[in-house]
């Protein structure tokens, strides 16, 4: 490595990101749990810790530690791309302190204080209710400093430093994806401008900027985990960047079929989103090929050892391929027609989709950087597998797709009782809730649920422990 | 030997890249300008002479407010005050609110901001759905005002033993766990009368926005599904 980890302090800082990421992401699925079993129990903490506000932690905590994975990841990566130490690293430190402090407070805020009275305090201090960014905006103005001083850094890293296609990528994401949260802070009484803007930030982010981001990975870790040809990936990276951009800045027009906004989106939102998966199928491809091309490769030479530098690591990026693909890409287009949306947004079926895309696409890329973290700390030329990588990777894999299966079949319920054929009235939506498919389809959602949390326990046992294991080749 | 193509060089690549982002962003930012200004909030001379916005002004609380099929346009719409032959609003026919139907655009507005506001600090989003966006965990409210649970033959309204919608969903939003329906309660919020008051004015608002059809159908199909 063009620098190693007792060398770099930005390496360091990486790992305390990461750290506190897989501490969220804990946070993340215990509350997933408490608001699975209110779906399954109804009274189970009424009135104490009620759905919303599991909900509101649930899904700000998975916000929150990706973004936290994702500072982590380029702090991990800037040195060895760049060749240089990073730039500014102690205003890098003293933030991640500044932003871990923030997000502790509000989530204590959240969990103690729950609700205010409806008035601008409650805004300020409290929370914003609005999905994903419910932060308070005392919140986010602090991570709108913290988000700067991040990009500052990396800007200034990638100008004195060799600044690769991979840190030229970033630097224009990183940028959009920082800018772009100020769409998001602001009050208005008119809920259709509200929610178009509240877009600009949740779309922007997750179907474009976040994307790219995962290409960049992708193009770091092919280089780094099985010796890709640099100017092979970076040229894909640049396709992909032109193709997730291309498609998704429009495919926005997807969120704006029904909010109060033109017709007009109904044809630009389809035509665009309907492009959405195919940067995707181009990411599952580049990476088998790679893949297969660098394996080859050995073979030719006679060689039949594997190319890859660390086992975990490259298991999670083959997922992130995969699921990406599937949770973004295809879970995605089943409704991202208006004809079809018509009736599936907003229901069961929605919930399935989030959940495979958002883990599919960046939670598995983000632990396999925390795999490419273990294993520069610890110094190990080649990171094998140890059982508990293998129970991992297969009980978190199998327990997100266990839900996503559960909730598809619970939302075909949804959209054809509530939807269809009631209208999405009170009584339609209640009718719906009591079909068998929908009921038992939860239940198997929380036990699939289950099945998640203990591989994220074998997760972290592994994250700790398997850089201290034997079998690996120093 | 053929020199090297275009096609496999990093520069083309890179230089395609950011032409697309910038000609997607550049249509982003157009559409926009043209979408924002269809979307600003109507006033209340727009409701006073017939003209027709997405998002009407506070003051469409003194109206009645339908749902109903546009044969033009083939899904339901939005329909204020009434119908005209063009089955579009007519913004004729009042409806009191609370016991009035004179309320003025700055009484309207302020109940419509409380309204508003507690729709965001009561986290209203993070259980229901509005105009679809939201949680699965509790109905979508786009068009609950509509709703016939709430109107005068509905069970909601029955009981809680008010005279009037807007009182029986005030009532409701108050107190929610005294009016039990399913095993899945709407939890205790600490919503004051005013507040209520100020929710069911930005709940009525809401059901007067024209979403393209959306929900489809909404209350029109009652009685036996699924064997019930």
């Amino acid at each position: 490595m063009a620098s190693s980890y007792s060398k770099s302090e930005s390496k360091k800082l990486a790992t305390w990101y990461f750290t506190v990421a897989a501490t969220l992401f804990g946070a993340q699925l215990l509350f997933g749990l408490v608001a699975a079993i209110q779906y399954v129990m109804p009274g189970f903490l009424f009135e104490i810790l009620d759905f919303s506000v599991a909900r509101m932690v649930h899904i700000n905590a998975l916000v929150v530690w990706m973004v936290f994975a994702m500072f982590g990841s380029v702090y991990w990566l800037l040195p060895d791309e760049t060749g240089i130490e990073t730039v500014g690293i102690g205003l890098g430190k003293l933030l991640f302190w500044v932003f871990t402090a923030a997000v502790t407070v509000v989530v204590l805020v959240y969990l103690f204080i729950q609700v205010g009275p409806a008035d601008e305090t409650s805004i300020w201090f409290i929370h914003e209710g609005r999905e994903y960014i419910e932060a308070p905006r005392w919140a986010d103005l602090g991570i709108t400093v913290v988000a700067l001083g991040f990009v500052a850094n990396l800007f200034m890293t990638g100008i004195k430093g060799n600044r690769s296609g991979i840190v030229t990528v970033l630097m224009a994401d990183m940028i959009a994806f920082a800018g772009l949260y100020l769409t998001g802070m602001f009050y208005t009484d008119n809920i259709s401008i509200d929610q178009f803007w509240w877009w600009w930030v949740i779309h922007l982010w997750v179907e474009a900027t976040w994307e790219v981001f995962v290409g960049a990975l992708a193009a770091y870790g092919l280089i780094t985990m099985i010796g890709a040809h640099r100017k092979v990936v970076e040229m894909w990276l640049w396709i992909e960047v032109a193709m997730l951009f291309g498609s998704g800045i429009l495919g926005m027009g997807h969120h704006y079929f029904w909010i109060g906004t033109p017709e007009y989106w109904w044809e630009i939102g389809a035509l665009f989103s309907a492009l959405e998966p195919l940067p995707l199928v181009a990411m599952f491809i580049h990476v088998l090929y790679d893949w297969g091309k660098m394996q080859g490769e050995e073979a030719a030479k006679g060689q039949d050892l594997s190319v890859i530098t660390n086992k975990p690591a490259f298991t999670w990026f083959i997922m992130n391929a995969l699921g990406n693909f599937l949770g973004a890409g295809v879970w995605g287009f089943f409704h991202t027609m208006p004809q079809v949306n018509l009736y599936t947004h907003g229901t069961q079926f929605t919930s399935a989709h989030g959940h495979l895309a958002f883990f599919g696409a960046y939670a598995t890329i983000l632990i396999g950087m925390m795999y490419l973290a273990v294993q520069g700390k610890n110094n190990i030329k080649i990171l094998n597998n140890t059982k508990s990588s293998i129970w991992a990777v297969s009980m978190i894999v199998g327990g997100v797709v266990g839900m996503t299966v559960a909730l598809t079949l619970a939302g075909y319920s949804d959209v054809i009782i509530s939807r269809a054929q009631m209208g999405a009235t009170w009584a339609g939506y209640f009718d719906a809730q009591a079909t068998t498919w929908l009921v038992q389809g939860l239940v198997w959602r929380l036990l699939m649920g289950v099945v998640t949390f203990v591989g994220f326990l074998f997760l972290v046992k592994d994250l700790l422990s398997i850089g201290k294991a034997t079998h690996h080749v120093r | 030997m053929a020199t090297k193509s275009v096609w496999s060089d990093n520069r083309f690549w890179q230089r395609t890249a950011a032409w697309v982002t910038g000609f997607a962003s550049v249509l982003l930012i157009w559409l926009t300008f043209d979408t924002s200004a269809q979307i600003s909030m109507g006033t209340d001379a727009d409701l006073q002479n017939g003209v027709t916005k997405r998002v009407p002004g506070p003051t469409v609380i003194n109206y009645k407010v339908t749902y109903e099929m546009n044969k033009k346009r083939q899904h339901e719409i939005p329909v204020i005050g009434g119908m005209n032959a063009e089955g579009t609003s007519a913004f004729q026919e009042k409806e009191n609110f609370f016991g009035r139907d004179n309320w003025s655009e700055e009484e309207a507005g302020a109940l419509l901001h409380l309204g508003k506001l507690a729709s965001q600090t009561k986290n209203c989003m993070n259980c229901h759905t509005l105009l679809g966006n939201g949680a699965y965990y509790a109905p979508d409210l786009t068009k609950a005002w509509l709703d016939p649970a709430w109107g005068p033959e509905g069970s909601m309204q029955a009981m809680t033993g008010k005279e009037t919608k807007e009182e029986a969903m005030a009532e409701f939003l108050q107190n929610p766990s005294q009016y039990p329906t399913h095993a899945r309660m709407m939890p205790n919020l600490g919503i004051t009368a005013e507040e209520a008051k100020g929710l069911v004015a930005f709940l009525k608002h809401l059901s007067s926005i024209d979403t393209n059809g959306f929900p489809r159908n909404f209350g029109k199909i009652q009685g036996a599904v699924n064997g019930k």
